[in-house]
C-alpha cells in the first residue's frame, strides 16, 4: 500500500475542493456534480471488488435510491438535499441488506451475472409499472438545503455541487479508513483465498455481505444525487448500460486508491463532454480509445500512477529453493 | 484421561473409492501423532473430515465432548482445531506479516474493526513474534509471492498456530523441503509450535521424520487403519512394511 493521507488532511482537501466550486464556471459545476455522484457509486464497486467480486448491477441500488427519494419527495414534499441523500442511502442499503447475504455465497462471474440479472429484473418491473411512470418515469421538484430554496440556477448548481463533493469526500475518507482497517485487510484476504479465511475462523460470506451493503449504500446515495441533478427519474437508472458506466469508472480507477476513483470519474466526464462537443458524430470512438489506452498503459488503473503496486516490488526469493510441490491437498 | 479428539467409525466414499473405512481413533492431549500411508490411503481425507472441509458419510468426530462431524471449517477452527496444508494456503499478494495479521484478526472474527488499523501495534508485534519463532522475522514485509516454498510452508504453520489450538493438524510439513533441510525445518516447527499446541497430528511420508518426531504412528491403507502404536512397533509391522513403507525404514 502506498502512503495514506491523514483523515484531517483529507477533510481539508474536501473543504478546498468545495470552496473551489465558487470560482468554477457554471457548466463545470454540473459536470463535477455528476462526476462526484458517479465516483461515489464507483467507490462502492471498488469496496466490493476488494473481496474479489464485481457487481455488474449497481444500477439496481442506484435506481432504488433514486426512486425511493423521488417517491418520498413527491408524496411528502421533502426537498432537503441532505435528507434526500440519507433517504437514498437508506433505500440502497436496505435493498443491499436483503440481497447481499443471498448472493455472497457466489463468486466470480456467477456473482457478477446475478447482480446484473437482478438489476434487469428491477428495470423490467419499473418499465411495466404505470404507477411509477413506466418507461417515461416522472419529475421531482428542485432540491433545497436546510430550509433555503435556490432560485438562482448558479446558486442551485453550487449547492448541489457542494453537497455532492462533501458527501462523496466523506465517503472517500470513510473508505480509506476502511481499506486500512482490520476488516479491510480481511476483505483482501477473502479475495486471495476465501477457503483459508474460513479455516482461520472468519466468515468470508459475512465479509462479502458487509462490503456489498456498503456498496449498496453508496449506490443509493449516488442515485439521490443523480435525481437531484436531473430532477427526473426513469427506469434507465437500473439499465445495464448505466451499471456498465460505473464499472468503467471503477476499472479506470483500479482498486488501490480512493482518490483514483474521483480522478477517474472526473476524467471520464471531461473526455465524454469534450468529445461530445468537438466530435459529435464520433464521441463514442474517442471515449473507447481513452478507455483502451488506460487499460493498455495502466492495467492496474489510474491509481497505479501514484500508488506503488504490490506486484512491482522486486526481490529475489527468500530461503532455500523448494522442490516442486505435489497435487493440491484440497 | 479423556481424549482431545475421539473419532468413531468414520466412513467416507467417493463413488467406488473408499477414502475412510470405519476409522476409529482417540487422540489424547499432549501426543505427537504421525499419520502415514501411501498416496490415496485416506490420510488427507481424515484431516479434511476432522477440520470440517468434508462431511463423513457416517461416524462421529468429537472434540472435547462436542460433536464436530457436521460443522464447517470455520466453526471447527473456532472450537480449537487448526491445520496447515500440503500446499500452503496463503494470501499471495499480502506480506508475511499481513498474512499473520489476518490470522490474528480471526481470533475475534465476529468483532472485526472497521476503523482500527490492521497493522495496529499489538497485532503487528504478535505477528512478528510468531514469525520470529520460525526464524522468519526478516521476511515480515515481503509479499508471499516473493517467498520460496519452504518459507511459505512455515508461514502456513505459523498462521495455524495463532489460535493456540487444542489440536494442530499439519499436512506434510516437510514436503517440498530438501533432504538436507528437513530435520532443521522440523526442529523449527516443533520448537515454534511447542508453546501453543500441545497436541499435534502430522501427515508424513518421510519415515525418518516419523520415527524421530512421532510419539505414536497411525498407518492408513485403503481408508483403513492398518496399524496404530509406537513408531518402532508400527514401522516394523509386517503389513505396514508391505503396504506402506515398502520395507524401507
Amino acid at each position: 500500500m502506498g502512503k495514506n493521507l491523514h483523515p484531517l488532511v483529507m477533510i481539508a482537501l474536501v473543504a478546498v475542493v468545495t470552496l473551489f466550486g465558487r470560482v468554477l464556471p457554471t457548466w463545470t459545476l454540473s459536470l463535477a456534480t455528476i462526476a462526484a455522484s458517479n465516483a461515489l457509486i464507483a467507490l462502492g464497486i471498488v469496496v466490493l471488488a476488494r473481496t474479489g467480486n464485481v457487481s455488474f448491477g449497481q444500477g439496481l441500488f442506484f435506481a432504488a435510491g433514486g426512486y425511493g427519494v423521488a417517491l418520498i419527495a413527491n408524496a411528502w414534499g421533502l426537498t432537503d438535499a441532505v435528507a434526500q441523500v440519507i433517504i437514498g442511502a437508506v433505500c440502497g442499503g436496505l435493498l443491499g441488506l436483503v440481497i447481499g447475504p443471498l448472493i455472497a455465497r457466489y463468486s466470480g462471474i456467477f456473482f457478477g451475472m446475478l447482480t446484473l440479472a437482478l438489476s434487469m429484473v428491477f428495470y423490467g418491473a419499473l418499465v411495466k409499472s404505470t404507477a411509477l411512470g413506466g418507461s417515461d418515469g416522472f419529475n421531482v421538484g428542485r432540491p433545497s438545503l436546510f430550509g433555503m430554496s435556490f432560485v438562482d440556477p448558479r446558486e442551485a448548481d453550487f449547492m448541489l455541487y457542494a453537497v455532492s463533493v462533501i458527501v462523496t469526500g466523506f465517503a472517500g475518507i470513510a473508505a480509506s479508513i476502511l481499506f486500512r482497517s482490520e476488516f479491510g485487510l480481511a476483505s483482501l484476504a477473502v479475495r486471495e483465498n476465501n477457503l483459508r479465511v474460513e479455516y482461520l475462523g472468519i466468515s468470508a460470506n459475512r465479509i462479502i455481505s458487509i462490503n456489498f451493503v456498503i456498496a449498496a449504500i453508496f449506490a443509493g446515495a449516488s442515485g439521490a444525487f443523480a435525481l437531484m441533478a436531473q430532477r427526473h427519474i426513469d427506469p434507465q437508472f437500473a439499465y445495464w448500460t448505466t451499471s456498465g458506466e460505473f464499472v468503467f469508472v471503477a476499472v479506470l480507477a483500479g482498486n488501490q486508491s480512493v482518490a483514483a476513483v474521483f480522478v477517474a470519474s472526473m476524467a471520464l466526464e471531461l473526455v465524454r463532454s469534450f468529445s461530445n462537443l468537438y466530435l459529435p458524430n464520433t464521441w463514442q470512438l474517442v471515449l473507447g480509445v481513452f478507455l483502451l489506452s488506460v487499460i493498455l498503459f495502466l492495467p492496474r488503473g489510474i491509481g497505479s500512477l501514484w500508488i506503488r503496486d504490490r506486484h512491482s516490488r522486486k526481490g529475489t526469493a527468500v530461503g532455500a529453493p523448494a522442490a516442486p510441490e505435489k497435487g493440491a491437498a484440497l | 484421561m479423556n481424549p482431545v479428539l475421539s473419532v468413531r467409525g468414520l466412513d467416507k466414499r467417493f463413488g467406488a473409492v473408499v477414502a475412510a473405512d470405519a476409522v476409529t481413533i482417540d487422540i489424547p492431549a499432549g501426543q505427537r501423532i504421525s499419520l502415514i500411508g501411501a498416496n490415496g490411503a485416506g490420510k488427507t481425507t481424515f484431516v479434511n473430515m476432522v477440520t470440517g472441509y468434508m462431511k463423513p458419510d457416517s461416524g462421529s468426530i468429537v472434540l472435547d465432548g462436542t460433536d464436530i462431524g457436521r460443522r464447517s471449517p470455520r466453526s471447527v477452527a473456532r472450537l480449537g482445531i487448526s491445520r496447515s496444508f500440503q500446499i500452503p494456503q496463503l494470501f499471495i499478494e499480502l506480506t508475511a506479516a499481513e498474512n499473520l495479521t489476518v490470522a490474528i484478526s480471526g481470533i475475534n472474527a465476529r468483532m472485526l474493526s472497521f476503523h482500527s488499523p490492521a497493522q495496529a501495534q499489538d497485532r503487528h508485534d504478535k505477528a512478528l513474534e510468531l514469525l520470529g519463532r520460525f526464524g522468519l522475522a526478516d521476511v515480515a514485509n515481503r509479499p508471499i509471492s516473493e517467498l520460496a516454498g519452504g518459507v511459505r510452508k512455515l508461514i502456513d504453520i505459523a498462521m495455524a498456530l495463532v489460535r493456540r489450538p487444542k489440536l494442530l493438524l499439519l499436512d506434510e510439513p516437510t514436503s517440498g523441503v530438501s533432504a538436507e533441510e528437513k530435520f532443521n525445518t522440523m526442529d523449527r516447527v516443533i520448537h515454534a509450535v511447542a508453546p501453543d499446541a500441545a497436541t499435534i497430528v502430522f501427515v508424513e511420508h518421510d519415515m525418518e521424520i516419523v520415527n524421530r518426531y512421532g510419539d505414536r504412528v497411525v498407518a492408513f491403507y485403503q481408508g483403513r487403519i492398518l496399524a496404530d502404536g509406537e513408531p518402532a512397533d508400527v514401522l516394523m509391522d509386517q503389513e505396514v512394511r508391505r503396504y506402506v513403507t515398502g520395507g524401507v525404514r
